[in-house]
């Protein structure tokens, strides 16, 4: 448990999945429907203190791509936070591009996947602080999770903790993990795969997918030392806002950034 | 500084800042390059010259750095001289609990002495550092704040009268952040 008074914080993380001007959310990352416009949920939850946001562009065609990117540097004129972009960066271009345009990291699934020493070019382009690996992790059996891409659509074939590991020594600053098969049912994080990357890497891993109260936010923090905490649906229908989620994280003992 | 409607403009021109009434120097990357690209610019002399008149100047994360007199960030190269100090990598801690290095996330700032400039800094303040290297002032009394990296208080707001340098990210910490900017553009520097 992180009790320790000089451990970082717990960081809470609002994520925002776009698909043209709007934010979607779906359920295993499929079935989305829109919930909002970015810009407005962004000061929301910049005003509760969130402390970072993650874009993940939904659609992460080229065509795509300017909108995500317009969107993340108008939220950058008035929202003071770091800011990651995710969702079909495939060159150094293409991370140049949204640091250009106000993000601050840039996540990283597919293109790694296909291609792992991108990771390392991107990292030592950029430092490994602005690279974060997405990873996707369908479970298949109680010790395998298998690394998924294109939003769990595809199989990679590799195992996700093995992927997790060589991600690292390839120069990721941080793992962005989020399971497939708990993303979207708001029904708990899948606490042993959290456990297990957690436990073969020294990056921050950021615990995704499932989180849709509270209390799930508290069984994984009870359960392992966790870096950060990323959560969609849990703000998006309003189920908790970030201000009360702090409140209940540091009432458990935890140490977060003051809202 | 639009956001807490400061009129400003982002310049590389050494004859604007003779006119800037506050000078701000932001930085990403390594320190050699960065001098590289102050002095291919013409800028080095020009900043020194403002610090001197007076002009308040505020450095921020690399920009702080640059403010020292010399850096260990791959080799030894010199700095501006405007806050005399060496900027030297970030201690390495051991075992599970130890911070990495780079630093990166939210720390705790930690005023270290009663300067006017702190004024009324909230305690346990949470602020974003992105950084490898810091510079350590050779006299203690421009260590305005300092936040702690593996059981070591690190420099992290130093002052030598006018000239200033934040660690962090002000423009990335928050209404911290956003009020640590403010100050420094309201401050009324003797």
């Amino acid at each position: 448990m992180n009790k320790n008074e000089t451990a970082p914080p717990v960081r809470v993380i609002a994520r925002l999945d776009i698909k043209g001007p709007n934010v979607i959310k779906g359920i295993r990352l499929e079935g989305l429907r829109i919930v909002g416009k970015p810009g407005a949920m962004a000061r929301r939850y910049y005003e509760q203190g969130v402390d970072e946001i993650i874009y993940m562009d939904t659609v992460a065609s080229l065509y795509g791509r300017n909108q995500i990117l317009d969107i993340v540097e108008e939220a950058g004129r008035d929202i003071f936070v770091p800011m990651t972009v995710g969702g079909g960066i495939r060159s150094i271009d293409n991370i140049t591009a949204a640091l250009r345009r106000g993000a601050d990291k840039v996540a990283i699934n597919t293109a790694a996947l296909k291609r792992p020493e991108f990771l390392s070019e991107a990292a030592r382009v950029f430092g490994s602080q602005c690279i974060v690996v997405s990873i996707e992790a369908k479970k298949w059996r109680s010790d395998y999770w298998e690394a998924y891409y294109d939003n769990g659509r595809e199989r990679s074939g590799l195992d996700a903790i093995k992927w997790a590991m060589q991600a690292e020594s390839l120069g990721a600053g941080e793992i962005l993990l989020t399971s497939v098969d708990a993303e979207g049912t708001k029904k708990g994080f899948d606490l042993d795969l959290y456990e297990q990357v957690r436990s073969q890497v020294r990056i921050p891993v950021i615990a995704a997918g499932g989180g849709g109260t509270s209390g799930h936010v508290a069984e994984l923090l009870d359960r392992s030392q966790a870096d950060a905490v990323c959560c969609a649906s849990l703000f998006h229908y309003d189920i908790s806002d970030v201000t009360s989620l702090k409140r209940s994280i540091a009432a458990a003992g935890h140490r977060v950034r003051p809202s | 500084m639009r956001h807490i409607g400061v009129e400003h403009e982002i310049s590389e021109d050494p004859s604007r800042l003779r006119d800037a009434t506050k000078i701000i120097v932001p930085g990403v990357g390594a320190f050699g390059d960065a001098m590289k690209g102050l002095e291919s610019r013409s800028l080095v002399t020009p900043i020194k010259e403002a610090a001197d008149r007076g002009t308040p100047m505020l450095g921020i994360c690399l920009g702080m750095q640059l403010l020292a007199t010399e850096s260990r960030e791959f080799g030894t190269h010199p700095g501006l001289e405007l806050i005399p100090g060496v900027v030297k990598r970030l201690p390495e801690g051991s075992g599970d609990a130890a911070m990495r290095v780079p630093n990166v996330g939210w720390r705790t700032l930690d005023p270290v002495r009663s300067d006017a400039y702190m004024g009324d800094l909230d305690a346990g303040a949470m602020v974003y550092f992105v950084h490898s290297y810091a510079p350590h002032p050779t006299a203690s009394k421009h260590v305005a704040a300092t936040t702690n990296v593996n059981g070591e208080n690190i420099p992290a707001i130093i002052r030598n009268r006018n000239v200033v340098g934040y660690q962090f990210h002000p423009e990335k910490s928050g209404r911290a952040g956003l009020k640590l900017l403010r100050r420094f553009v309201e401050f009324r520097f003797a």
